[in-house]
């Protein structure tokens, strides 16, 4: 094990395995009913994205990765679940999204055909940039990003949606940091305290939303005049 | 030559002689999770004991179908075991015969007639059941392809004997991605195919809800011992394909001696109590899934094979 090819090596594959989970996790997010599990699965993601730049940082000697691991540790596991439960009301949390727009498995299905896009949509950026910045990051960060893109699209509750647009947000990093090593620390902390800042709004917003209306339904915000039903009977009924 | 045949009849004879105590531990642990004593890890024995001494009532009106089923129920397991490194790492007598597609194949096979005979009495619980096990039966065909399929893509082989070498050489290869996900995978679909918990309840008594079991109801004496004991068998086969086939080769023996075969036989038990123990806890802490919730679980286990291939051709 002291030969250094095998450590990187080995190195190597811890850092595909994080990725290969990142997916999974991303998968997760696309599909998992509550919105408690949804966050479970966001903070698993940012661990394995701390994961990953804490390796590459590893396997390149990069002191600026270990910081984006850092604050990714700090920011994401700690202190936005923090701002949500501050913030949110915890009905909210417990809810369980009985409908999304597409049943589960459909969904899945377009999850996985957006996956392998992503893989068909980098293979020529990889061809562009030096070999030592090809990988599986970049790939798995593309996918990220399109799943992500994908949860706002399909989920119809508060809650989730603000968890796809982080997970799209981790799954850009997640491509990053493969891509930029030398990102200065300034700028990664820029944008967690921009993904901070982002949390905190939308949380006001979903607690305000919820004070009006008593739900988060996003899907069923198309109705958000209370009267709608009394003047319209026929709208309602369609 | 003579000495591969006499291996492969031994690995034959490990098969037979410790599924029931597989299955026996298997509750022990449960129940002590439950805090209950249970039920001795040799009661399964004791079960098969018992059963095979005692009279055996066929339906008139059933056919040759639910007469000869028990004994293919049987004889599958044992004919995948003659397939597949229970205990060595290298080919023994008969491994030449089919690769793990056609094992795949075989336990199918026996899980096909068993489908029939429960159709055959017209007993009203064995079609609801035959019905239900072939939803999660065509349900779990494609995570089992797909299994195939990226085991076929990262080693180059369905053979089980090259397959587990793939894993161990170089060792990054045990941390590559598509291993551990494939890995998850299969979990998921030993739950499916042996009916454990998430899936289907193997200790439940409640007819209506049963899917793997209620295809068995019909059966006495003789023909129910050998039906139980083949289920045993394919569980323990299962085990023994993931354990040494898609984790490591790690505990089988080496070289062409009977000592280190013998030797083989308590470490292989070792991995798999290991793995039991991981099925307690699993079946332990979850519950089971209603029926129609069932495609999600199998979506998931689909889900995570693929990602297992495209992080192939990620790495690539």
């Amino acid at each position: 094990m002291n030969d250094p090819q095998t450590t990187l090596s080995v190195l190597d594959s811890l850092n595909t395995l994080a990725g290969g989970l990142f997916l999974l996790t991303a998968f997760g997010i696309v599909t998992t009913r509550q919105a408690k599990a949804t966050l479970t699965l966001f903070i698993t993601q940012s661990l394995l994205l701390a994961a990953s730049a804490f390796l590459l940082g590893l396997r390149h000697g990069s002191w600026h990765l270990y910081g984006v691991a850092l604050v990714n540790v700090i920011a994401k596991p700690v202190l936005i679940p923090w701002i949500l439960r501050r913030t949110v009301h915890e009905e909210v949390y417990t809810r369980r999204e009985i409908d999304q727009v597409l049943n589960i498995p459909m969904s899945l299905l377009i999850a996985l055909a957006l996956a392998i896009l992503a893989y068909f949509l980098t293979v020529p950026l990889q061809r562009a940039v030096a070999v030592e910045f090809r990988g599986s990051n970049v790939p798995i960060g593309f996918a990220g990003l399109f799943l992500g893109a994908y949860t706002l699209a399909v989920r119809r509750e508060a809650v989730p949606l603000l968890i796809g647009l982080l997970a799209m947000e981790n799954g850009a990093f997640f491509a990053g940091i493969s891509l930029a090593r030398t990102l200065p620390l300034l700028v990664e902390l820029a944008i967690a305290t921009d993904g901070l800042i982002i949390v905190f709004i939308t949380a006001v917003l979903i607690r305000a939303v919820h004070q009006h209306i008593g739900t988060t339904e996003v899907g069923s915000l198309a109705q958000l005049k209370e009267q709608v039903a009394e003047e319209a009977p026929e709208e309602a009924v369609r | 030559m003579s000495q591969r045949i006499l291996f492969n009849l031994l690995q034959v004879l490990v098969v037979l002689v410790f599924a029931p105590l597989v299955a026996g531990v298997l509750n022990r642990l449960k129940e002590i999770v439950q805090s209950k004593r249970g039920p001795s890890v040799f009661q399964p024995y004791r079960d098969l004991w018992k059963l095979f001494h005692k009279d055996e009532v066929v339906s008139e009106e059933s056919s040759w179908i639910f007469r000869v089923t028990p004994y293919i129920a049987f004889v599958t397991p044992i004919f995948v075991t003659l397939l597949i490194p229970v205990l060595t790492s290298y080919p023994l007598f008969f491994a030449f015969m089919a690769d793990m597609v056609g094992g795949g194949f075989v336990l199918a096979l026996g899980g096909f007639f068993k489908a029939l005979a429960a159709v055959d009495t017209a007993n009203p619980y064995g079609p609801m059941g035959a019905s239900r096990t072939r939803m999660v039966g065509f349900l779990a065909e494609p995570v089992f392809i797909i299994v195939f399929f990226t085991v076929a893509f990262v080693a180059d082989s369905t053979i089980p004997y090259i397959v587990q070498k793939r894993w161990m050489s170089p060792p990054a290869n045990f941390l590559e991605p598509s291993h551990v996900l494939l890995m998850a995978a299969f979990v998921m679909l030993i739950l499916a195919e042996a009916g454990r918990i998430p899936v289907d309840s193997p200790s439940g008594h409640f007819e209506l809800a049963m899917i793997d079991e209620s295809k068995a109801l019909e059966y006495s004496g003789k023909s129910a011992a050998l039906m139980k004991w083949g289920g045993q068998m394919k569980l323990f086969v299962l085990l023994c394909i993931f354990l040494n086939v898609l984790v490591t080769p790690w505990g089988l023996a080496e070289k062409l001696v009977l000592g280190e075969v013998l030797l083989a036989i308590p470490l292989v038990l070792f991995k798999i109590l290991i793995f039991v123990l991981v099925l307690v806890v699993i079946e332990s802490s979850l519950a089971k899934l209603r029926l129609f919730r069932i495609s999600e679980f199998l979506g998931s286990a689909f889900i995570t094979s693929v990602a297992a291939m495209i992080m192939r051709l990620f790495a690539l």
